[in-house]
């Protein structure tokens, strides 16, 4: 038999200690699901990511050393586009002039509240949309009633409606009736969404209709809508959330994409980063970098959403549970 | 009158392009109050959804169809609409379920839980309700039921959450408790723990308990009226005592014979009953039990047989009956306990002078002469209210 050494089993003393108070300490479902996330370096480096973003996008416009707007460079004489000139990085300007001269970092940072605002609110507008429909669709699926199938057929066959569109066209028809403007792209992008999660949650609100527990609650004389509203939805809004996190990576290039369309805000006072994108295309033989930095800004961003929202997938997950 | 009353219940699955399933072929069982009452039987022979059926509790699809009577306190309760039936269940009749962990809700804390049912039947809310919740864990022996209350499923142990769900179950003293296998997804210690607090429950409360198990330890320990099922149908029934003392249904005999007892010798082997569920012959086509009975004759098979009632209040469903012991010459060795092996015995004797289909016996003077102690795993007698 070995000796544990002194150091050794305080160490061992302390993970006991540890684990203990785990164990004791009550977790729920989330609190569960919030520990798994904090072991799982891939959740951690896009939280890492999503805050830095988050930081930038609350923050960042209060400290830019210049206004995002401001068409500095032109003032000094330093941006002649006619002559194909466009300076890049300086001590002064980090990341240079855009064609009209102004301060691509400034622009930069004041874009990312603008990119943070579209995806945060198209994503809520397409589970808000979806959630409804898709909530009264899988309750009366799940839970029937005389109208339950009817009610459940009918909203279905408009989501499948929505869901045969291919999601840029029905954005670009919804901004074009519209017309371009912040809301626009914001709900444009958020109604893309809105079949994803109509469907999502009311195949997992019918999957657990069916479990063991609405039996026992029914059996006890609960009623059909309290069933539904308290045991039914609460067990099926976990894949919810996992796909409202990776939307609203999704909802941040489909963002961009209808701006570089001309489809997104038209004033460019308020940069954004899509709208920088397609600036830069006419430009991109002179100073291929103006294109370069939104554009890696938006897959870095987009990436930090998926990490997280994979990760948060896993940990719900109760198949993947140790 | 009795307090339930289930009368030719019948419950057939139909799917287009498939057979007919009969899953519940004409049950009838009565309950009265403060009685416990066994539904014993193996899987898929049809007790679940008797229970299921008289709960109204069935999946309501396009081929399924309840027939029959479920008499409750001179209501049938196959005929109430949703509306009623959803009042009568939890406040008169409640069940308790075989799986806790899955019964519960995972994402809602015990107390709400209970506190649902004392809203929705006695419009209990607030303070009052979390009151007598944790009145009630207390009762069904949760230690510390305030800090319970507010736990999750997953944090309690397997015994822990089948109290709490009979805790539910009781909240509002039903008349009637429908338990489905209680004990079957719980340990052995467990499972004596929740028998014994259910068997409290109902002595204390004058309600009736239907327990269906296909557990023998546990009708032995339980029940007292047990209905032995097969196939869909009721195939004997009878108190616990001459039950277990004198099988007659060669069913019955098999799931007694197959019991593991303690004072078995070592090397020897089970008793299993022959064959499987699946071998089931339909009743129209004669007795289902048929192709895996050790006594069965020829006229076994064409119809069904009837129900045969002795006078001292039993009922079995066979034409060839185990015969009663001290009647018969050769069952004076034919005591259950090696009931697959005298059976073979029994037979040669019986088809020689041809066991009547209605042996109407005095069995209450039988019943002094037989010899005491069947294959009964621990009956304790005092338990017998």
């Amino acid at each position: 038999m070995t000796i544990i050494s002194g150091k050794k089993r305080e160490k061992i003393d302390r993970l006991a200690e540890l684990a203990a108070r785990e164990e004791e300490r009550g977790v729920s479902l989330w609190q569960d699901a919030f520990r798994r996330l904090r072991r799982n370096p891939a959740a951690i480096v896009g939280a890492v990511i999503l805050a830095i973003f988050v930081l930038v996008a609350v923050v960042g416009p209060f400290f830019v050393p210049y206004g995002p707007t401001d068409t500095i460079g032109i003032r000094e004489g330093v941006v002649r586009v006619g002559q194909g000139l466009i300076p890049g990085h300086s001590a002064e300007h980090w990341l240079g002039y855009d064609h009209q001269g102004r301060d691509v970092f400034s622009r930069m940072v004041v874009g990312a509240r603008q990119t943070l605002l579209v995806g945060v609110v198209a994503t809520m507008i397409g589970l808000a949309i979806g959630a409804l429909i898709g909530g009264v669709a899988g309750a009366a699926a799940g839970l029937g009633g005389r109208w339950g199938r009817w009610i459940d057929t009918t909203l279905m066959r408009f989501i499948d409606m929505l869901l045969a569109l291919p999601s840029l066209l029905l954005a670009v028809s919804i901004a074009a009736l519209l017309g371009p403007s912040l809301t626009t792209v914001m709900i444009a992008v958020g109604m893309v969404s809105v079949p994803v999660f109509a469907r999502l949650l009311r195949g997992s609100m019918i999957v657990q209709s069916n479990s063991d527990y609405v039996l026992a609650a029914t059996s006890l004389g609960v009623r059909k809508s309290k069933i539904a509203l308290a045991h039914v939805l609460p067990n099926s809004l976990a894949p919810v959330i996992v796909q409202a996190t990776l939307t609203l990576a999704t909802a941040i290039i489909e963002a961009a994409a209808l701006s570089f369309l001309g489809l997104g805000n038209p004033d460019s006072a308020t940069p954004e980063w899509g709208v920088m994108l397609a600036d830069a295309q006419q430009w991109i033989g002179i100073r291929p970098a103006l294109a370069i930095y939104p554009a890696v800004a938006i897959i870095i961003t987009a990436l930090g959403f998926t990490l997280l929202g994979e990760a948060m997938r896993e940990a719900l997950d109760p198949k993947l549970r140790k | 009158m009795a307090l339930l009353e289930v009368d030719d219940l019948s419950v057939t699955f139909a799917r287009r392009g498939q057979r007919t399933v009969r899953a519940v072929d004409g049950v009838s069982f009565s309950v009265d109050a403060g009685d416990v009452v066994g539904l014993v039987g193996e899987s898929g022979c049809g007790k679940s959804v008797t229970s299921l059926a008289i709960m109204g509790l069935l999946p309501k699809q396009p081929g399924l169809r309840v027939g029959g009577k479920a008499m409750f306190d001179g209501t049938d309760l196959l005929q109430l609409d949703d509306r009623s039936r959803r009042d009568i269940r939890g406040r008169d009749i409640a069940m308790i379920f075989q799986d806790p962990l899955s019964s519960l809700n995972p994402v809602v804390p015990i107390g709400l839980q209970v506190t649902e049912v004392l809203t929705r039947h006695r419009g209990m809310k607030g303070d009052a309700a979390a009151k007598e919740a944790a009145e009630l864990l207390d009762r069904v022996g949760i230690p510390d039921p305030k800090r319970r209350l507010k736990e999750y499923p997953h944090q309690l142990s397997g015994g822990m959450r089948q109290r709490a769900l009979i805790a539910m179950a009781v909240a509002c003293q039903p008349r009637l408790l429908i338990a489905d296998e209680p004990t079957t997804a719980l340990d052995v210690t467990i499972q004596a723990q929740i028998l014994e607090l259910l068997k409290d429950l109902v002595r204390g409360s004058g309600t009736a308990l239907v327990m269906i198990t296909h557990d023998l330890g546990v009708v032995a320990g339980m029940c007292d009226t047990v209905n032995v099922l097969y196939g869909g149908r009721v195939v004997e029934t009878a108190r616990r005592r001459p039950l277990f003392r004198e099988p007659r249904h060669p069913y019955t005999v098999g799931l007694l014979a197959s019991v593991p007892r303690l004072d078995a010798g070592r090397g020897e082997r089970l008793n299993p009953i022959p064959g499987s569920v699946r071998d089931l012959l339909p009743w129209p086509e004669g007795c289902a039990f048929a192709p895996r009975c050790t006594r069965r004759v020829d006229a076994c098979v064409g119809e069904p047989p009837d129900l045969v009632l002795t006078h001292d209040g039993r009922s079995y469903r066979c034409i060839n009956p185990a015969p009663l012991p001290g009647i018969v010459p050769t069952t004076a060795a034919a005591s259950p306990t090696a009931a697959a092996s005298s059976i073979a015995a029994a037979e040669s004797a019986d088809t020689a002078d041809g066991d009547g289909p209605a042996p109407v016996i005095g069995a209450e003077a039988l019943d002094a002469g037989t010899p005491a102690g069947g294959p009964v795993p621990a009956p304790r007698e005092e338990e017998k209210s």
